[in-house]
C-alpha cells in the first residue's frame, strides 16, 4: 500500500484559498449562532475568550506539530505522542523542583532526553517492523503509550503536582486591553511556539538532513535511490517529534497541574487541529489549532447563552473535538490545506 | 575496457512469486546496454534487483566489487544512479530540491554549478525551478528525474522505461538526450525498454528478457534482424 500524493494539478496557491474558502465559511456559520450572545457579553468579554484561547492554542499547534511531523514520514499517527510528552514534563519537573535546574535549563534537558529516547523507541520499536504494514505499529504505539503511563505514575505517583511556570505567572503579569486581561503567560507561550516555529523551518527547509526529511515524506523509494538512509531520517523525525512533544507539554503543565494522564486530553485538541488543517500540512495545522481554540472557547463560553445549548458545558469540548475530527474526515479528508492521498492497493 | 556492472544468476521474488531466475549481464564501463521484454518479464525487477530494492540471491558486482545484499544507499554511494519506472521525482518538493537532493551524498563544492549545468541542459527546469514537482508535464517530470540522477555524479545510470506515458516527440528528444549525455560524460547506462527501436539506436547492445529468463542477447543489430525481436518487439 503505497500512498501517492495527487496534487499535480494543484498549484499550493490554489490550495491555499480552496483551504481558506472552506474555513471563512466555517468560521461565519459559527459567528451567526453566537452573535447574540457575543453582544450581549460585551467586547470585554470577547476579547477576554479570544485572549484565554490563544495560550490553549499555542499549546495545541506544538503539539499537533509533533503528531504531524510523524504522520509526514510514516503516514502513521502516533498514539504515543502524548505520553511521551508526559514523560517528558515530568523529568523537566523533576529536575527543576528536585535537582534545583532553572525551569528553561529543565525544559531544555528533557526536551534533549525525550529526543533520545524517541531515537531509540524509533530504532528498537518501530524500525524492525514492515512500515507498509501499519497495524502493528499503531498498536505498539498505544503499548508504549500505556507503558510510559504506568512508569510515570510508578515513579512519580497517581496524584497532582504542581508545575512550575516558564513565564512570569503572578496575577498582576498582564496587560489590560480594552478592559480584557492578556496575561504574560499567554505572550510567552506565543512567543516560544514563534520561535520554535523559526526553528522547525530554518530545520526544514535550510538543512541538508532537513532536506532528507522532505525526501523522504514525499518519496520513500526516490530517498533511498538517492542514497538517503530512511531509517535514519525517520529517527530524526521522530527524536524532533518527541522534543517538540515535551516543549508543548512543558508549556500547558502550569495550567493543567501534572499527572501521567495530562497530555491525553490535550493531544485529542490537537489532533482535531491537525486533522482540520491537515495531517500532512505544519502550517496547516498551526491555523488549525487556532481554530479549534477559539472555536472552544467560544462554544463554551457563550454556548450556554444559546437557547437549545443549555447544557453545552465546558466539559463537552473533548466531544466537539471529536465531532469535529469526524467532520474533517468525512468531508474534507485531507483538511483544509493538506495534500490530498491516495492510497494505491 | 573495463566492466561497470556484472550480474552472475541472479534470482529474485516477491515474496513465494519468483520473478527473476538466472540472470546473468554484464555492461562495459562507457557502453549502452538496453534490456527489452514484455510487460511483466522482469525488466523492472532486474534494475530493482541491482539497487537492492528487492529480495535477491546470486552476486552483483559493480565495478569489480560485489554489492549483493548491501544496503541501497550504500550502492547508490559507489556510483550507480536509477530512475525508478514513473518518474521517481519528489512530487511535494520544488524542482530546485529536487535537484539538490540528488546531490545527497555529494560533500563537494561544485553541486550549485551542476544544478546549472543541467538547468542549462533541461532550460524548462530553471523556468519551473521554483514550482512543486508533482505540478509538471510527464516529460518535465521525466527530464527533473534523469536531471536529478546525473547530480550524483553517477558512473552507472539505470533507466526504468524513460518513454512510459510520454507523446512520441518528447520521447525521440528524450533518447537524444541521453546519447548526448552519454557522448559527453562517458557515463554507462543500463536501459529497459518495451520502445525497441529507439532503445536499440541508442544501445550497442541488448538482452531480451522473457518470463523472467534472459532468451537472447546480442549487439543490436543482431537483435535487430533476429525474427522474434521484429515480430515482438519491433512490429514488422
Amino acid at each position: 500500500m503505497t500512498a501517492i500524493s495527487m496534487n499535480a494539478q494543484k498549484s499550493i496557491l490554489t490550495k491555499l484559498r480552496s483551504g481558506s474558502a472552506v474555513l471563512a465559511i466555517a468560521a461565519a456559520v459559527i459567528m451567526v449562532f453566537l452573535i447574540p450572545p457575543v453582544i450581549d457579553g460585551g467586547l470585554k468579554l470577547f476579547l477576554q475568550r479570544v485572549f484565554d484561547s490563544l495560550n490553549n492554542g499555542a499549546v495545541y499547534a506544538v503539539t499537533a506539530i509533533a503528531l504531524v511531523l510523524i504522520f509526514k514520514a510514516t503516514t502513521l499517527i502516533n498514539f504515543a505522542g502524548a505520553n511521551i510528552s508526559m514523560f517528558g514534563a515530568y523529568i523537566c519537573w523533576w529536575l527543576s523542583t528536585s535537582i534545583g535546574v532553572p525551569i528553561w535549563g529543565a525544559i531544555v534537558i528533557a526536551m534533549l532526553v525525550m529526543a533520545a529516547a524517541g531515537a531509540g523507541i524509533e530504532r528498537v520499536l518501530i524500525r524492525p517492523f514492515d512500515p507498509t504494514d501499519h497495524l502493528p505499529v499503531v498498536l505498539i504505539t498505544f503499548g508504549l503509550a500505556a507503558i510510559l503511563e504506568a512508569f510515570a505514575g510508578g515513579i512519580w505517583g497517581l496524584e497532582f503536582h504542581k508545575f512550575p511556570s516558564p513565564f512570569p505567572a503572578d496575577p498582576k503579569d498582564r496587560y489590560t486591553i480594552a478592559g480584557a486581561f492578556l496575561r504574560w503567560e499567554t505572550i510567552g507561550t506565543l512567543v516560544a511556539m514563534g520561535v520554535m516555529l523559526v526553528f522547525l523551518f530554518l530545520l526544514l527547509n535550510k538543512t541538508k538532513v532537513g532536506l532528507s526529511f522532505r525526501a523522504v515524506s514525499s518519496n520513500v523509494e526516490s530517498a533511498r535511490l538517492v542514497g538517503v538512509r530512511t531509517g535514519r531520517t525517520l529517527q530524526f523525525g521522530w527524536a524532533l517529534a518527541s522534543a517538540l512533544g515535551v516543549l508543548g507539554a512543558t508549556l500547558v503543565a502550569k495550567q493543567t497541574n501534572l499527572e501521567p494522564a495530562f497530555m491525553a486530553k490535550l493531544t485529542i485538541f490537537a489532533f482535531a487541529a491537525a486533522t482540520l488543517g491537515g495531517l500532512d500540512s505544519i502550517g496547516g495545522s498551526v491555523i488549525g489549532a487556532f481554530i479549534v481554540a477559539v472555536v472552544q472557547s467560544m462554544i463554551t463560553g457563550y454556548g450556554q447563552e444559546v437557547a437549545g445549548l443549555g447544557w453545552l458545558k465546558s466539559n463537552f469540548a473533548l466531544v466537539l473535538a471529536f465531532v469535529l475530527i469526524l467532520v474533517v474526515l468525512l468531508f474534507k479528508p485531507a483538511g483544509l490545506y493538506g495534500t490530498r492521498r491516495i492510497e494505491r492497493v | 575496457m573495463s566492466t561497470m556492472l556484472k550480474c552472475t544468476g541472479l534470482n529474485a521474488r516477491y515474496g513465494a512469486i519468483q520473478v527473476l531466475r538466472d540472470i546473468s549481464l554484464f555492461v562495459e564501463t562507457g557502453e549502452v546496454v538496453v534490456v527489452l521484454g514484455a510487460n511483466g518479464a522482469g525488466k523492472t525487477t532486474t534494475l530493482r534487483a541491482i539497487c537492492s530494492m528487492v529480495e535477491t540471491t546470486g552476486s552483483v558486482e559493480i565495478d569489480g566489487n560485489e554489492m549483493a545484499g548491501k544496503d541501497t544507499a550504500d550502492i547508490v554511494r559507489m556510483g550507480v544512479a536509477h530512475v525508478p519506472q514513473g518518474r521517481g521525482t519528489f512530487p511535494e518538493l520544488s524542482v530546485m530540491d529536487n535537484l539538490l537532493v540528488g546531490a545527497y551524498i555529494r560533500k563537494d563544492k561544485e553541486i550549485q554549478s551542476d544544478v546549472d549545468r543541467w538547468m542549462d541542459a533541461f532550460p524548462r527546469l530553471r523556468e519551473r525551478r521554483s514550482q512543486i514537482a508533482g505540478s509538471l508535464s510527464g516529460g518535465e517530470q521525466q527530464m527533473l528525474a534523469v536531471a536529478r540522477a546525473m547530480m550524483s555524479r553517477p558512473r552507472l545510470l539505470l533507466l526504468d522505461e524513460p518513454s512510459l506515458g510520454l507523446a512520441p516527440l518528447i520521447i525521440e528528444d528524450l533518447f537524444r538526450r541521453f546519447a548526448e549525455i552519454n557522448r559527453e560524460t562517458g557515463i554507462t547506462m543500463l536501459v529497459v525498454e518495451q520502445n525497441a527501436n529507439l532503445a536499440l539506436d541508442l544501445a550497442s547492445r541488448g538482452y531480451v528478457l522473457e518470463a523472467g529468463h534472459i532468451v537472447l542477447s546480442g549487439t543490436s543489430d543482431e537483435l535487430r534482424s533476429n525474427d522474434a525481436v521484429r515480430e515482438a518487439y519491433l512490429g514488422a
